[in-house]
């Protein structure tokens, strides 16, 4: 590979055993940029994390990481990284889950996953069964709602002051005296589905009337008009 | 004269002996105080309700995410480059630590090369960065447990270093310096020239005087020595790095095991503990400081000329004076200052052993200009995790000392 990035051991036939090992767990094993993902059964996931920590020697869970896929059926992913000390290897296990479905903790299996699993419960609302100890972590105390979703508005929904008047700290619904600028950078050439600003002020002139019994116009075609297209997603 | 009537309890007689109160007692039972948010041992705002038996800390519970500012959200809505200072702004004790990992994340995924000179660039203010990092946790470390002079005295040298990252990039903290494809500019000799006389003559002298004070000091002992002893299981299964894995004795150093930039030419060693007690970790520290220097000393040796950031102009902005004269060179800047440029899609996880341990970045990418998720793993997060079990058994005063072995950061651990 030619990036300065972290070497680690080969990948040679991971995925392999792994599939041999975990069973009908396993999902779909892809190894992409260098690394393994492997994705399994949401409900095994303790299962398989115990089978990885003792016969494949990933004696450490580094990371649990949520991401927000809202088009997909079962939207979130809940992805471990797990790191072996002694082989010098990195593997990715992956589960989907949607809100209502929960995933099984690992805290038996990795105490470590206590407040990882804390933390995205608190940015993604996925609910992990068994979990001796699901608050929130990061979010303000009587924080409502799911952060990291793609759907929560960048801004928030309530912002918080010191307020003179109360001598207390008041929470009121956001304002902003701008917008969040976001700019679409898709070429215009290429399919941007929205009116280019100025386009909105072109109005197709009329056809002029025929003229009666004139000899058939020559060349003189009208431009045709730029039709308008309607505005989606609402981008800016 | 005796007083007639004895106040004594209802149903006294049924009291076991066990239970029978004798003159003079007092029941005492657990509790609760906070320590923080705003305690200057807290290293930051960190809130940890501590359950107390007398001076005894039973559990502790630690309220993290007072300094949450939504890194992770904030950078799915920028381009690659805008989202890189925010890393700056994670770990704001060792910026450059925490850019590196961003900055390896994103070549992986474009799989670009990157210039020797670039590598040793970075490499050798990555440990810069470290002994910056060092310095301000030695030093507070040493505070928290009573000591004030060399507290004064590391903070010279992590002046020195301030110093040192503003003559490469214009910022003393925030430097913004490690850019995807190698560094934004390239250093002036006489600075290079500057690290390595100051690496050879008034760090050694300047730290050794002042750690002389500190290691074989006897309250320093005191308050350290077989304090929050991790062992070496209990330092893998709580996810343990950095200097805290390596007190407990495990020789676990990514620049060692997972070599990114140049540290594979480098030479120098992995202290470790014998005890992983909080004293082991103070001192893995203070021997990281040397071998740092060992690293910085061989990259100015070592260091080629040649570019100092890919010539990818996908990726890579032109220089100003290029732009001037180039009209493809202007369309680059421009392109590459507005829209950015487009990573392909897929997932990295990448992780450089940062001065506190292993801090790794998990960036997907959807093939936009943005970042569809950049997932930081910070450090401090499971070194916190396990305060609870550190602390449980010890006096209250030593979780000031723990907390400073441990090294902790709130802007990158609450993000």
């Amino acid at each position: 590979m030619a990036s300065p990035a972290p070497l680690i051991a080969g990948h040679k036939g991971v995925i392999a055993a792994v599939k041999k090992a975990i069973g009908k767990a396993f999902v779909e094993g892809i190894e992409a940029h260098g690394e393994l993902s492997v994705t399994v059964k949401r409900e095994r996931i303790a299962d398989v994390l115990t089978i990885m920590r003792d016969d494949f020697a990933y004696q450490q869970l580094v990371e649990i990481a949520g991401v927000d896929y809202p088009d997909r059926a079962e939207r979130f992913e809940v992805v471990y990284h797990l790191l072996s000390l002694t082989k010098n290897h990195r593997l990715r296990i992956r589960v989907c889950t949607d809100e209502a479905s929960p995933v099984p903790s690992v805290t038996g299996v990795y105490p470590v996953a206590g407040w990882l699993e804390r933390e995205v419960f608190d940015m993604y609302g996925v609910v992990f069964s068994n979990h001796p100890d699901l608050r929130r972590i990061l979010t303000d105390y009587g924080f409502a709602g799911h952060p990291f979703r793609k759907d929560f508005p960048l801004s928030g929904y309530v912002e918080l002051r010191y307020s003179e008047e109360e001598k207390r700290v008041v929470y009121e619904p956001v304002s902003l005296p701008q917008d969040f600028r976001s700019f679409d950078f898709m070429s215009p050439w290429e399919g941007a589905d929205y009116i280019l600003p100025g386009d909105e002020r072109y109005v197709a002139p009329a056809p002029p009337p025929a003229p009666a019994a004139a000899p058939p116009p020559v060349a003189e075609k009208p431009k045709p008009a730029r039709k308008p297209r309607a505005p989606k997603g609402g981008k800016l | 004269m005796r007083a007639e009537t004895y106040d004594i309890p209802t149903g006294y007689a049924a009291l076991t002996p066990d239970d029978a109160n004798t003159a003079g007692d007092r029941s005492i039972t657990n509790y609760t105080i906070n320590f923080g948010p705003q305690h200057p041992a807290a290293h930051g705002v960190l809130r940890m309700v501590m359950e107390l038996d007398g001076e005894i800390i039973e559990r502790i519970d630690p309220h993290v995410g007072l300094l949450h500012r939504g890194t992770e959200k904030l950078i799915e809505y920028k381009t690659y480059l805008q989202a890189l200072p925010y890393f700056d702004r994670l770990d704001y004790c060792s910026p450059l630590g925490m850019e590196h990992s961003y900055v390896l994340a994103i070549e992986k995924l474009l799989d670009l090369e990157v210039p020797l000179r670039a590598q040793y660039l970075r490499v050798l203010f990555a440990e810069l960065t470290r002994i910056c990092n060092h310095m301000l946790n030695i030093g507070s470390h040493v505070m928290d447990v009573g000591a004030m002079t060399p507290n004064l005295w590391v903070f010279e040298l992590r002046e020195d270093c301030l110093n040192f990252f503003e003559r490469a990039s214009g910022a003393r903290m925030h430097s913004a310096w490690f850019r995807p494809g190698g560094v934004h500019q390239d250093v002036p000799l006489k600075l290079l020239t500057d690290i390595g006389e100051w690496c050879e003559t008034r760090l050694p002298k300047l730290f050794g005087d002042a750690m002389s004070l500190v290691i074989d000091n006897r309250i320093f002992k005191q308050r350290n020595v077989d304090i929050a002893v991790v062992s070496k299981a209990d330092a893998l299964a709580w996810g343990f790095s950095g200097p805290m894995i390596r007190g407990s004795g495990i020789a676990w150093d990514l620049r060692k095991s997972q070599p990114y930039d140049v540290y594979d030419r480098m030479d120098f060693d992995i202290p470790v503990g014998t005890k992983g007690d909080c004293y082991d970790r103070f001192m893995v520290r203070v021997e990281e400081v040397y071998q740092s220097a060992r690293i910085i000393k061989q990259c100015i040796a070592d260091m080629p000329t040649g570019p100092i950031a890919s010539l990818d102009r996908k990726v890579v902005p032109p220089k100003r004076a290029e732009m001037k004269s180039s009209m493809e060179a202007l369309i680059h800047h421009f392109k590459l200052y507005t829209e950015g440029f487009h990573v392909p899609a897929g997932e990295v996880y990448v992780a450089t052993e940062s001065p506190k341990g292993e801090f790794g970045v998990y960036l997907v990418s959807d093939g936009t200009n943005k970042p569809y998720r950049c997932k930081i793993r910070p450090t401090a997060f499971s070194h916190l995790q396990a305060m609870d079990f550190l602390c449980k058994g010890h006096m209250l005063a030593d979780a000031t000392a723990i907390l400073g072995a441990m090294d902790i950061v709130f802007g990158e651990c609450d993000r």
